[in-house]
């Protein structure tokens, strides 16, 4: 169990003082950091790595003290016997990544060095890539050698941030893969930094959602990210539609409360809350929750039946973006198919059907 | 030609530009790395040669290499002979004056250097000194190979500091550039002229190796 308990203030000139403020445990297995950039998730991780130092507080894992203001102790990244892949994953350029892979076993003796190098680049699949220089290898490639230098000094704790940006997902759920069997056979506190819903989906038994320096929500993937209770989360967890919305009326019968969207453009059915009829709220509903019909539809069960225009439409690869106007402006993903079977084009009259659990308050 | 001149500025500038790399790698490494908020002072006192005419340099070294100054003294009853007009003295004059042409090159090289990859080394448990020579040197060789370039050219052109704290003892102190400077009071311009030629073509060689290998250490000219 690792025990961050810290706080680390950054003053710069003109603007708010940045604080980071945390008080959390972080259990065996993986921990998802998620939240919007300039949240304070590296500056967390580059403190528990004793890149940095807080100003305040303790880290300890278990029964060892990384950091203690109180006593004004803190230990070097040497000694903590911790692992931390980077953004930029930063291999040596000028090493082969036999090299890189020993660097941190320098105290065993080479028959060991060698005898680790070979098994981790067995286990990340990289053993015919060893006398190749960082320069040589392509982005997955690099991210394979980067957590094999790092898992291969047996730490017990592993930071990993944002470590398979830029990979498409194959390979990113090969390595995931990798890292969770990895995972299954070493139990220590694994912290991961990622954007990515899908990464979160694939390795997260815990969310920790961090919003300008502070933990503001922990749970399963599920709870935290499907129901995000900030805007700057909301927008992080891709939801793509954050509207303003104003509660209308309370009707508990029917288990909701009518709001008006974006100045009485519109109004819809969302779950019932604690928002006072009156109060101004935020709406979020992701783009690809929203269902598209080309005739008015009949006996459903979803509440919330918009009419509206399409404005524009953009592909993105597996699906399609698409902009509609109905009072207030959707954003709608759908799929290439869709598009094709409904004959969707811009100007074209449809109808949205969004149901009443799709729509989640922000504040 | 003054075969003899020649060799002794080249044996000088290759002593000066070795030692002062040793000198210069701990320096350079301070000004890089430390966070301490007064290593501006360091950082003018290593660029004081830049700016002050080679006399007072000059001046002042050979006042404290003289029979009483501080280092003088100690030379003295260290080793039993002066240290002024001697080559030594003179080695030691123009580690002073070429001092930033040193440090400067392996300053910007330290700080062109990803910090994350400082980071890495230091999470893998690797100590200062290791991190230093693992990672530091071996990415910094630009740094490094522009830092003894310059530094042995500068040494090689030096005239004000070499009279004040050398004179001009054949085979001691008499480099290249003091001899020139005889030829021409001896009205002897062909020889000046060898010697001249020989030194203008060995910097502009040495300049476009630097410029060569790294545009981006200690270039007057903008950054590509």
């Amino acid at each position: 169990m690792l025990n961050v308990q810290i706080r680390k203030e950054f003053r710069s000139k003109g603007a708010q003082p940045f604080v980071l403020d945390i008080s959390e445990s972080f259990a065996s297995g993986f921990t998802v950091l998620f939240g919007p950039s300039g949240a304070g998730k590296s500056t967390l991780l580059d403190c528990i790595a004793g890149l940095q130092q807080p100003d305040s507080g303790e880290i300890r894992l278990g029964e060892r003290t990384y950091f203690d203001a109180a006593s004004n102790l803190s230990l070097p990244p040497q000694s903590r016997k911790l692992a931390y892949v980077f953004q930029s994953l930063a291999l040596f350029p000028h090493l082969s990544v036999e090299q890189n892979i020993r660097y941190g076993l320098a105290e065993l003796a080479v028959a060991e060095q060698k005898k680790r190098a070979a098994n981790i680049a067995a286990a990340f699949r990289i053993v015919n890539l060893t006398a190749r220089r960082p320069g040589e290898l392509s982005g997955g490639e690099k991210q394979r050698v980067a957590l094999a230098r790092a898992l291969v000094t047996r730490p017990s704790v592993m930071l990993l941030d944002e470590p398979l940006t830029g990979l498409d997902s194959g390979l990113r759920r090969s390595i995931l893969e990798d890292l969770s069997a990895w995972n299954e056979a070493i139990r220590i506190p694994i912290l991961y930094v990622t954007h990515n819903r899908e990464e979160v989906d694939a390795i997260g038994e815990r969310v920790v959602t961090l919003v300008n320096g502070r933990v503001q929500e922990t749970g399963a993937p599920r709870t935290v990210l499907d129901m995000p209770r900030s805007i700057e989360l909301a927008h992080a967890a891709d939801f793509e539609n954050v509207l303003p919305a104003m509660v209308v009326e309370h009707r508990p019968a029917d288990g909701v409360m009518r709001v008006s969207l974006d100045h009485a453009a519109c109004e819809i059915e969302i779950p019932l809350g604690d928002a006072e009829p009156g109060s101004e709220i935020r709406v979020a509903i992701r783009a690809g929750d929203i269902i598209v019909a080309t005739e008015p539809p009949h006996f459903l069960s979803a509440r919330n039946i918009l009419p509206g225009t399409i404005d524009s439409l953009e592909a993105r690869g597996t699906m399609v973006a698409l902009r509609v106007k109905s009072g207030t402006v959707f954003q709608v993903h759908v799929t290439p198919g869709a598009v094709r079977t409904l004959d969707l084009s811009p100007g074209l009259l449809i109808w949205l059907v969004v149901k009443t659990h799709s729509c989640h308050v922000v504040r | 030609m003054n075969t003899e001149a020649l060799l002794l500025s080249f044996r000088l500038s290759a002593t000066v530009s070795l030692f002062l790399l040793v000198l210069a790698l701990p320096v350079a490494y301070a000004i890089s790395f430390s966070e301490w908020r007064g290593k501006f002072l360091v950082e003018s006192i290593v660029a004081l040669p830049l700016v002050l005419p080679p006399t007072v340099l000059g001046f002042y070294a050979l006042v404290a290499m003289g029979p009483r100054g501080p280092l003088g003294k100690l030379w003295q009853s260290l080793f039993g002979h002066p240290l002024a007009f001697t080559f030594t003295g003179l080695v030691l004059a123009s580690m002073v004056y070429s001092l930033p042409f040193a440090v400067q090159p392996l300053v910007a090289s330290f700080e062109s250097l990803d910090r994350r990859l400082l980071d890495a080394s230091a999470v893998l448990g690797a100590d200062r000194l290791r991190t230093f020579f693992c990672v530091i040197l071996p990415l910094a060789w630009p740094g490094i190979l522009t830092a003894l370039v310059l530094s042995f050219a500068h040494t090689l052109g030096e005239f004000g500091v070499v009279l004040m704290v050398g004179g001009n003892l054949p085979g001691i102190t008499r480099t290249v550039s003091i001899d020139i400077y005889d030829r021409v009071q001896a009205l002897d311009y062909a020889a000046a002229h060898q010697s001249a030629l020989l030194l203008l073509l060995i910097s502009f060689v040495v300049l476009s190796v630097v410029y060569g290998v790294n545009r981006r250490v200690w270039s007057p000219w903008p950054v590509k």
